[in-house]
């Protein structure tokens, strides 16, 4: 985890360069006004959690950093680049750094495992096909998936899905990776796979990751901040042990609602207890 | 009264905002087929699908409009003691006319509905969004092939079908109504020239274009859609819509092009 100094803005990490930046960024859909002002910084090689209630924006957060979604205001950089002005070749050249796995992985649906990981490579390198091979086959066996190349998605579960999501967001080796739901719809033991998987290859590759969530608290233990979206703002970007414990009382209802009552102290819990 | 004005309002914008939208779309498609890396299988593969998998509707209905318009042209020219002009009235009819337009109606039948159906999809299920993470230009890597093809295929199809119609034609005109067959090919040599195959020419281009772009461009905002987009409803009413815009779109550009041309 990381160590945090005091500065003007909260938990900044010390040392730390800022990958991406949301300041003020507004966006309104129709008459529904989904982003009242977001503020957000996710720094080089840590891991942020955005949490909060379904239907709060916060897929609309990382569709922001992605340069798929324009703010109405405000500005979004990625390593220092303001993507409202980089124009369709700027925004391509920080897209280069990105990995994303969808929630429901979005692999092209006509193409088999091999060719979903491969698509990447085909497009956007000059790598041969016999590197193209070697490079997938590495990240299918990362995943545990060998074996599966000429499968096509419909043929593969859920939990297999996302692991071929997966190895292709990595194929190109990003600086960022976005997880949008990473375990929505998986049973418990899938879901902590993808975890290992998440924790593994973050180790390995040394990527900065924006993670959507509501599998509370268990993805508390992946993260370095965790934000909470409700109302269209960031309430809090905490550590998660500081996210846990905050007097917001915002920040304290969810924690409440999602992990049920914490308590600060021993002497708290006695005291109810004694109360009880 | 003000109800009214801002309903009207509303749906000026919302045309104007489609027309820009549609417009845009088809700039972009343009411009996808001039950006590198320049891949000619896809084309192939697109070619093949919007080409030569049609290849077996447009054979029938070619021989049946040909068989169709030997029919109504030897009854209606023998009324005048015209049968001499049959050929030339089969021909000048296809190769101007029905050829484009009936070639066009039945591929957008079979692969403008498909390709309208399978990018929507695309677009539902987040894999159009996945391309532009990836930094793939969704429209060089997935709409220019489909375009290119669609250019392509278009008045090679519309060759059969005149062919086919013509031999259809034949067929009714000489082997059922004894027309001389000297006279049929005469009458078709003497009066079909350039400039009609050219219209014709011209014509199938232009469709191939349309019927790719508006299904392509459905397809592709069918998150925008205000009937709301989404679902399997979604794509089936979106490719309905499809279809029924690229086939009105070919005959009002049919009128235009054939005003402008003769």
């Amino acid at each position: 985890m990381s160590d945090f100094a005091a500065t003007s803005e909260p938990n900044v990490p010390t040392g730390q360069e800022p990958a991406i930046e949301l300041r003020d960024v507004c966006k309104r859909f129709g008459r529904q006004e989904v982003l009242r002002g977001v503020n957000l910084t996710v720094f080089e090689g840590r891991t942020l959690v955005i949490v909060g209630a379904s239907g709060q924006g916060k897929s609309v957060i990382i569709k922001h950093m992605l340069g798929l979604v324009r703010p109405d205001r405000g500005t979004v950089r990625v390593f220092g680049q303001d993507l409202n002005r980089v124009g369709r070749r700027g925004l391509d050249d920080v897209r280069r750094h990105f990995g994303v796995l969808f929630q429901n992985a979005a692999l092209f649906d006509s193409m088999n495992v091999f060719d979903n990981v491969a698509l990447p490579l085909r497009e956007r390198t000059r790598c041969s096909e016999a590197e193209i091979r070697s490079n997938v086959e590495e990240k299918l066996a990362l995943m545990d998936l060998l074996g599966s190349e000429e499968k096509f998605p419909a043929q593969l579960s859920g939990g297999m899905r996302k692991r071929v999501g997966l190895a292709r967001a990595l194929v190109l080796k990003p600086k960022i990776v976005f997880f949008d739901e990473p375990t929505t719809g998986l049973d418990v033991s899938k879901s902590n796979e993808i975890y290992r998987l998440f924790h593994r290859t973050q180790q390995q590759l040394g990527y900065t990751a924006v993670i959507v969530s509501h599998d509370v608290p268990k993805i508390f233990k992946l993260a370095d901040q965790v934000a909470l979206l409700a109302d269209g703002v960031i309430q809090e970007c905490l550590t998660p042990e500081a996210f846990q414990l905050s007097d917001q009382p915002v920040v304290r209802a969810f924690v409440e609602e999602t992990m049920g009552r914490l308590y600060r102290s021993d002497a708290e819990e006695e005291g109810l207890y004694e109360k009880v | 009264m003000l109800a009214f004005l801002e309903k009207i309002g509303t749906e000026t914008l919302w045309y104007l905002e489609t027309a820009g939208r549609m417009g845009l779309f088809l700039l972009r498609m343009l411009r996808g087929i001039f950006t590198p890396p320049f891949k000619l299988f896809p084309v192939i593969r697109q070619v093949h699908f919007i080409g030569a998998r049609s290849t077996f509707v447009i054979l029938f209905t070619g021989a049946f409009t040909g068989m169709v318009l030997g029919l109504q042209g030897y009854y209606t020219l023998r009324k005048f003691g015209s049968e001499g002009f049959l050929g030339s009235a089969v021909a000048l009819s296809l190769v101007r006319e029905l050829g484009p337009v009936l070639t066009a109606l039945m591929v957008i039948g079979r692969a403008g509905s498909a390709i309208c159906a399978e990018i929507g999809i695309m677009r539902n299920s987040e894999q159009i969004d996945a391309l532009e993470c990836m930094a793939i230009d969704p429209y060089r890597y997935l709409m220019a092939p489909k375009l290119l093809a669609g250019i392509v295929a278009l008045p090679l199809l519309t060759a059969i079908f005149d062919v086919v119609g013509i031999a259809g034609g034949y067929l009714v005109g000489v082997g059922l109504f004894g027309v001389s067959p000297g006279a049929y090919f005469q009458g078709m040599y003497s009066s079909v020239v350039w400039a009609d195959v050219e219209m014709g020419l011209v014509k199938s281009l232009v469709f191939g274009l349309l019927l790719v772009w508006i299904a392509a461009a459905k397809g592709y905002y069918l998150h925008l859609e205000r009937s709301g987009g989404f679902g399997a409803e979604g794509v089936s009413r979106t490719t309905t819509d499809a279809v029924v815009l690229s086939s009105v779109a070919v005959l009002v550009w049919d009128y235009l092009i054939t005003s402008i041309m003769l």
